[in-house]
């Protein structure tokens, strides 16, 4: 690896791969880091290594990913897998580690391409072994082919859900039951954006055939629900949950759940950049222009960690954003970059049609982002619970980081990652607040933990 | 109600004052332009330390070292205190030289608290030390505490007792009209007969309202902490010729400091890590404790503190008026003095005098002449 580079990208996924690709076909040397293994990012995980047979169980999107990771290496780019970056400041200093060794690399410009994560959001019983994220399962269908044997409920409101179902019944996996926890008012709350979304039609069909196709397996979701806890002494046994008034309650060894995504900030907050609440995606994204610029010169941000807009619209925004930094970096003028970009503009538009009716139609209720219940565990890292968290807020810390100081609320090593919206959601309710001025915590870096080994071996000319 | 004394700074300093006035009925008044606990009282390293202090300090740390150990009785919480000891290591022969020659000073001072170990002593104290060292010098009764924990508690108990607190109010222009102090602020303003400057890094803002001029520097120390580890060490280290401060905390915890410095944009009142001085820490601990190679740092922070050309505070009356009083300048080891600093700067104002020996810390030492 080089000390400094002209383009720094981060995050192998569609975002990254696309910008990398165009970047380096207009003669950039790039360099593409990720903390993976292999490239694909979340939804085309595994795409080089995964045998054919659970390729096709993926579906056809997942497929696409092929053609993106070939041109990557069929081209000069630097691309570094298993590479953790784990600091960034505005001065484009990148801390990163490989190969269990620290170093500080610099660029001209740098494009954060590192996605999403799923949205955090403690219930009672959230932390027993045994409830996962939707997402930690589907990674481990797609990378390792494991899927659960003794049958699975999958339970919370969003796109994914749905999505994991399908591909669960395809792999033959016995689904107990989809716990809908979408509120049924959302479908009036989403129906002013139907018009809109009609005209990139193709996912709501897409999502509905899945429905079909869960239906005539005779796969039962249930509507409306609430008031969802998982119980079990050392590990999960069963769920209970309220609908339509009544209680129920299931026997599972595993739950699955989900409640939407969100950008990972991690990185572009540790540079400083600005960040804007966004009350439609229910979380925090950084203020971008246009191209992907972010409020810090040099750092560009294009994909899902920008504001959630899927895999197609992250590689618009990833071409888009190697456009800018090309016409900043005069490899191209004004005119070229605009040029260039106007297929990709165009259908970056056509395709977030859908977006505004989706977010209204799997708004997650205010309740469940306050967690309700003063039991809960909030910071799994210090195990800190919502109680504790209103007690520090009634006894005076009326902000996030003073609840933090108290209550050592996000000082594990997911670095607050889990607990921070929660605990802004939290202090808001309780303070009658806006999440908006809450605050946010500030950034502590690494951004991921790093040993004393490694580093260590950071500038070892430096002497005292 | 108009208060007695207004207190400029809601940090360790602002708040044990008041505390100790309120104690003895006088109606005090914090300001604080952040939120308390913001900055050097709420995220310093928590060292309860008497070792090592320049000699003009040790009277003073001596005495708050027994407030400490009674912190309970002060502000009905122990602070989260511990008081394992504090250790220097001596490396080599000339480290153990030096701190003969320092256990031998502070017992010409009449002092008995600091004491020279043997090599077998260490050893049976901290077992995981690399084996090369040969001896420390210790202070037995020396600790910690948790910042934020203190100046909770602080700051809970002398509201308890009346103490009003303002956050969010910065103390812009200072006057004094000829029988009170008229401070004004975005907020409004603020009177008072009496006021104290405990505004830590920006203290020589309000010196400079008062008409003093002092060479405060502010600067942001860094510090950096580890997983939580099955407790695998008692005292705190620090080593004879190397920058270095190490603990474990209460949670298992290590908490590395090493005097080393973030850039600091005093400004934005923001820092940037220098990762350049951090990974010299982290040589300086594995030199010393070299299976600590895979344990994971989980955080490192700075935070903003005032500091003297002589690493001396300024701890007195003002050169200006009789009724302004200075506690700042604590060059990054003000949290052990915080509560005797509190009870120096009531004893002034309420007696004219106090039982401390506080000559070394007038500001007055900075005029030239
Ligand atoms: C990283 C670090 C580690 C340290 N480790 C140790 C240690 O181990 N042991 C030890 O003894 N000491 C340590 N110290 C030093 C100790 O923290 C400080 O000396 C002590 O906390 C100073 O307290 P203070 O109240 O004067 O300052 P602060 O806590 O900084 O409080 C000053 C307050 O004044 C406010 N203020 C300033 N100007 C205005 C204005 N115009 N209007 C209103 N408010 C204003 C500020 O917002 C601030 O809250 C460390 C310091 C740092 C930074």
């Amino acid at each position: 690896m080089k000390d400094h580079y002209s383009l720094v990208i981060v995050g192998a996924g569609p975002a990254g791969l696309a910008a990398a690709v165009n970047a380096a076909h207009h003669g950039l040397d790039v360099a593409l880091l990720d903390e993976q293994p292999a490239p694909g990012g979340q939804i085309y995980r595994a795409i080089e290594s995964i045998p054919a047979e659970r390729s096709s169980l993926l579906g056809a999107e997942y497929q696409r990913g092929s053609e993106l990771v070939s041109v990557l290496r069929d081209s000069s780019i630097e691309y570094y897998p298993d590479t953790q970056v784990w600091s960034l400041n505005r001065k484009l200093e990148i801390g990163l580690v490989c190969s269990n060794t620290a170093a500080m690399i610099t660029a001209n410009q740098i494009l954060l391409a590192n996605g999403a994560m799923e949205r955090p959001l403690p219930f009672p019983g959230w932390t027993l072994p045994g409830v996962m994220n939707a997402g930690a399962g589907q990674i481990l269908f797609k990378a390792h082919g494991i899927v659960p044997a003794d049958g699975v409920v999958l339970a919370g409101s969003g796109p994914l859900l749905l999505l994991l179902a399908w591909q669960y019944l395809h792999a033959g996996v016995k689904i107990k039951a989809i716990l809908d926890l979408t509120p049924v008012h959302n479908h009036l709350r989403a129906l002013p954006y139907l018009p809109r979304a009609l005209l990139a039609g193709h996912y709501l069909m897409k999502g509905m055939a899945y429905k079909k196709e869960l239906k005539r397996a005779g796969i039962s979701t249930l509507h409306n629900i609430s008031e969802l806890r998982a119980s079990g002494r050392e590990q999960l046994e069963s769920i209970s949950f309220r609908q339509n008034g009544r209680q129920h309650v299931l026997e599972t060894e595993l739950l699955l759940t989900h409640f939407g995504v969100i950008p990972h900030t991690q990185l572009s907050r540790a540079a400083g950049c600005r960040h804007d609440w966004d009350s439609s995606q229910q979380c925090w994204r950084p203020q971008l222009d246009e191209w992907g610029n972010s409020s810090i010169d040099g750092i560009l941000i294009a994909g899902d960690g920008g504001g959630i807009g899927g895999a197609r619209t992250a590689e618009h925004a990833g071409r888009l954003a190697a456009l800018e930094a090309l016409h900043q970096l005069a490899k191209i003028d004004q005119r070229q970059r605009d040029r260039l970009g106007r297929k990709d503009r165009k259908w970056m538009r056509e395709d977030l049609h859908v977006r505004p009716f989706l977010e209204a139609f799997f708004h997650i209720p205010g309740k469940l982002l306050r967690v309700p219940d003063d039991g809960t565990i909030v910071c799994r890292c210090e195990e800190v619970t919502a109680g504790e968290i209103r007690m520090a807020v009634a006894n005076g810390h009326s902000d996030s980081n003073q609840v933090k100081f108290q209550t050592r609320c996000g000082m594990g090593p997911c670095q607050g990652r889990q607990c921070a919206d929660v605990v802004e959601n939290i202090i808001a309710a309780t303070g009658g607040d806006s999440i908006a001025r809450g605050g946010h915590y500030r950034g502590r870096p690494p951004v991921t933990p790093l040993t004393l080994g490694q580093l260590a071996s950071l500038y070892p000319e430096e002497k005292e | 109600m108009k208060p007695d004394v207004l207190i400029i700074g809601g940090g360790l300093m602002g708040f044990s004052v008041a505390l100790q006035l309120v104690k003895r009925g006088t109606r005090c008044k914090v300001l604080d332009k952040d939120s308390a606990g913001r900055h050097a009282s709420g995220v310093n390293a928590g060292g309860l330390r008497q070792l090592n202090r320049h000699p003009a300090e040790i009277p003073i740390s001596v005495a708050a070292a027994d407030m400490w150990h009674n912190i309970e009785s002060l502000v009905d919480s122990d602070c989260d205190t511990r008081f394992p000891g504090q250790i220097r290591v001596a490396e080599n022969a000339e480290d153990m030289q030096l701190l003969e020659e320092r256990a031998a000073m502070v017992r010409g001072l009449g002092f008995e608290h600091e004491e020279i170990i043997d090599r077998d002593e260490l050893y049976r104290l901290v077992p995981a030390l690399a084996p090369h060292c040969k001896g420390a010098l210790i202070c037995r009764n020396d600790g910690y505490g948790r910042p934020f924990h203190a100046l909770d508690a602080f700051r809970r108990k002398a509201l308890s007792l009346g103490v009003e607190y303002h956050a969010s109010v910065r103390a812009d222009a200072i006057e004094h009209n000829g029988n009170e102090w008229c401070v004004s602020s975005e907020k409004g303003e603020f009177r008072a007969p009496v006021l104290v400057n405990c505004a830590g890094a920006w203290a020589a803002r309000v010196a400079a309202a008062l008409g003093e001029s002092v060479p405060l520097k502010p600067g942001a120390p860094m510090l950096m902490i580890t997983e939580r580890l099955p407790r695998f060490i008692e005292p705190v280290i620090g080593a004879a010729s190397r920058k270095l401060s190490f603990k474990q905390m209460q949670n298992g915890t290590l908490l590395i400091g090493g005097a080393h410095m973030a850039e600091l944009d005093f400004e934005h009142q923001t820092t940037d890590m220098d990762w350049a001085k951090l990974a010299l820490s982290a040589r300086t601990v594995m030199a010393l404790f070299p299976q600590l190679e895979n344990v994971r740092i989980v955080r490192t922070w700075a935070g903003i503190e005032a500091f003297m050309p002589d690493n001396l505070p300024v701890i007195g009356r003002s050169s200006r008026s009789p009724y302004a009083y200075h506690a700042f300048g604590f060059s990054a080891h003000g949290f052990q003095l915080s509560p005797v600093v509190g009870k120096i700067i009531s004893q002034l104002i309420l007696d004219e005098r106090t039982e401390f020996p506080i000559e070394p810390f007038n500001i007055q030492r900075f005029c030239k002449r």
